[in-house]
């Protein structure tokens, strides 16, 4: 019973459970749930990866910031300007996969790295800092690509967003490639310390002598880099760049599944892997909805209620006075 | 649909933008005059008046094309055009029409931001006997003699062509998937009304999925992939997307589920911009039913009839075609937008 106990209050337990009935749902409507033809995975499930990979990408950075303390607004602005760079590069200057790539992740970097120093040189206020990237970066990339829809046709590139290796979708190995290197650096080196420190007390740490500048930046740098790959994805994806609507408040489902994975916007402890289990949630119930006949007036209210509840299932708070209500029951 | 829980309050903000939904934010621009020609190059004589321009934006290719016609024609005929871009902005293009107002133009035309808030500012256009066009999209106003004229598309008749060409197309017989625009917005229940009206007169003709896509590519795509795994999408046999883009989107996913677009699937939508007649050319693509953004010549037909003190109708639609392919080639290398 302890044990059941443990399990239940852990950090993970009610997004993955909330998850797991979403497909169970999901795979009673579907028709093609999940399958292999040609060595390729497709289905509904895949759809779930394939759709979520560019929150999820988005989750990991975010929940890097949000550790800190601080927040990124300006992903969904980040991913518009790094695919109308990649498109322009593409057809403007038939540049080959590589140089879009590259472009896209740079420019992604250096929106990073401008909040990074608005944040950790001169002490802007996080939502104030990325806000401002937010509301202009819209505008940069419509610069870039003339207030149009940039359209190209390139194989290799578009791999990125429909692409298989293995079997499995390209942007599904991303998210798993992203995961691992930022796994890897972050609990291999003492930054997974030095970033929950600064979320929990940003002063006490740099009395400590945690470099606090320098993680600050890199944080923000990552999160720039990881909207610049999900922006790649979103324009390789339709084979187009769309300033107007690629990752059109995708910040907020960002946000959402740092949330849902668990992470409190005060900053402190983080998971990675609650950020994408957090991001799956939200795409899978997309996803759901979409398959089933919920009517598009409802689909809003329908994902709010369910986002509500995992939140409010996770709050010590609120599952405290469930049991008392439970108890009290003779 | 990614869209959460905030969006719902911004939907009430989009919820006019007729053929390509979406904003920017940048600093107000000054009103500028448009440089004028002397005298009118070729046609016929009319008096040479001065037009107050408010527009929207530049926030897609339509409302760029939109721009370029009123431009154009001005030039054309040799009348003095005075230009203002309010950023989706309100209070941008009231404050062009306040300073239009001020320096005492012949006629002012605006495409409306929102439907609501513009009684004050058209009551002073009145009392100062400017006439007052609409410009693609309409007001909310108790007060119909604040405005002279509305010239621009018909939503409803768009999608009741788009209704005909397809039961023309199937012999009244489809499984159809709809694509709907941003929830509440004039130009997707229009659309969807007017399709509605126009097959039901075709028992065999059912709708057996809809949702919405946002007018986007991606979300097109993605409601697509989600349609073509249920029992219904599989059966289905046509699919009405109330703009091109989410056409062009959808028609990626049902490339990627195996089908073939435009023979397995019959699609038709809406706007008719350039990369739809693209798709029409590579076969993928079957119809697209035209929402004109080349107002300039009824905008300024109206203008000098009312310069002239001609009464003028209160409501002008503009002339739009159903491009199919049949007829697309006659248009495809002149489309700009």
């Amino acid at each position: 019973m302890a044990s059941l106990g443990r399990i239940v209050s852990s950090r993970h337990f009610w997004p993955l459970l909330v998850f797991v009935l979403t497909l169970l749902l999901l795979r009673h409507l579907s028709t093609d749930f999940f399958s292999i033809s040609d060595g390729r995975v497709y289905g509904s499930l895949v759809d779930v990866f394939v759709r979520g990979s560019q929150v999820m990408l988005l989750a990991l950075g975010m929940t890097l910031v949000i550790a800190t303390g601080g927040i990124d607004l300006s992903v969904g602005a980040v991913m518009a300007i790094s695919g109308a760079m990649s498109a322009w590069l593409l057809t403007a200057h038939e540049a080959s996969a590589g140089v879009a790539i590259a472009g896209g992740l740079g420019v992604g970097a250096v929106c990073g790295l401008w909040n990074g120093a608005l944040v950790a040189w001169f002490g802007l206020q996080p939502i104030i800092a990325t806000l401002i990237l937010m509301t202009a970066g819209r505008g940069i990339a419509q610069l870039i690509t003339d207030g149009t829809i940039i359209t190209f046709h390139h194989a290799a590139f578009e791999a990125l967003g429909k692409g298989y290796a293995l079997g499995v979708p390209i942007s599904v190995w991303l998210v798993l490639g992203m995961l691992l290197v930022i796994g890897a650096v972050v609990d291999w080196t003492n930054l997974r310390l030095s970033i929950e420190s600064i979320g929990s007390n940003a002063t006490a740490s740099r009395v400590a002598g945690v470099p606090v500048a320098r993680v600050r930046l890199l944080v923000y740098v990552v999160s720039g880099l990881c909207a610049g790959l999900a922006g790649l994805i979103n324009a390789a994806n339709i084979a187009a760049a769309d300033a107007n609507n690629a990752g059109l408040y995708l910040e907020l489902d960002a946000i959402l599944a740092v949330v849902i994975g668990g992470a409190a916007l005060s900053g402190g402890r983080f998971s990675l892997t609650g950020a994408l289990v957090g991001a799956l949630v939200v795409q899978g119930l997309t996803t759901t909805i979409l398959t089933s006949d919920v009517s598009v007036h409802a689909t809003r209210v329908v994902k709010a209620v369910v986002v509500v509840l995992v939140c409010l299932l996770q709050s010590p708070a609120f599952r405290a006075r469930l049991q008392r209500m439970i108890r009290r029951r003779p | 649909m990614r869209k959460m829980l905030l969006t719902t309050m911004t939907v009430s903000l989009v919820g006019l933008w007729a053929c390509a939904p979406a904003t920017t934010d940048a600093p107000p621009p000054p009103v500028v005059s448009a440089p004028a020609i002397d005298g009118p190059a070729d046609s016929a004589p009319a008096q040479k008046l001065t037009l107050g321009f408010a527009q929207v934006g530049a926030e897609s290719d339509w409302r760029k094309a939109n721009t370029e016609s009123i431009k154009a024609e001005a030039e054309k005929r040799g009348h003095e055009l005075k230009f203002s871009d309010a950023q989706q902005k309100q209070e941008n293009q009231i404050k062009a029409i306040r300073s239009f107002i001020a320096q005492g133009v012949d006629v002012i035309a605006f495409a409306p931001v929102v439907e609501t808030g513009w009684d004050a500012v058209l009551a002073e256009a009145k009392a100062a006997n400017i006439p007052v066009i609409l410009s693609d999209r309409t007001i909310n106003t108790q007060d119909e003699t604040l405005y002279t004229a509305f010239v621009g598309s018909d939503f409803r008749e768009e999608g009741r062509r788009a209704g005909k060409w397809l039961a023309e197309k199937t012999n009244g017989e489809a499984s159809i998937l709809e694509l709907q625009g941003t929830p509440g917005s004039a130009p997707a229940n229009e659309r969807k009304a007017g399709f509605a009206e126009a097959i039901a007169d075709f028992p065999n003709m059912k709708i057996v999925k809809s949702q919405t896509g946002e007018f986007t590519r991606a979300m097109g795509k993605e409601v697509m992939e989600a349609f073509l795994k249920t029992p219904e999408g599989q059966g289905a046999t046509a699919l009405y997307a109330h703009n091109d883009d989410m056409a062009i989107g959808a028609i990626q996913a049902i490339e990627a589920a195996g089908k073939k677009p435009g023979q397995d699937i019959v699609i038709v939508s809406v706007d008719g911009v350039k990369d739809a007649f693209l798709a029409i050319q590579e076969g993928k693509l079957n119809c697209t039913v035209e929402c004109n953004p080349l107002l300039g010549p009824p905008i300024f037909d109206l203008a000098e009839k009312l310069v002239a003190g001609e009464q003028v109708p209160k409501i002008t639609y503009s002339e739009e075609g159903v491009f199919d392919e049949n007829n697309y080639a006659d248009v495809i290398n002149d489309r700009k937008y």
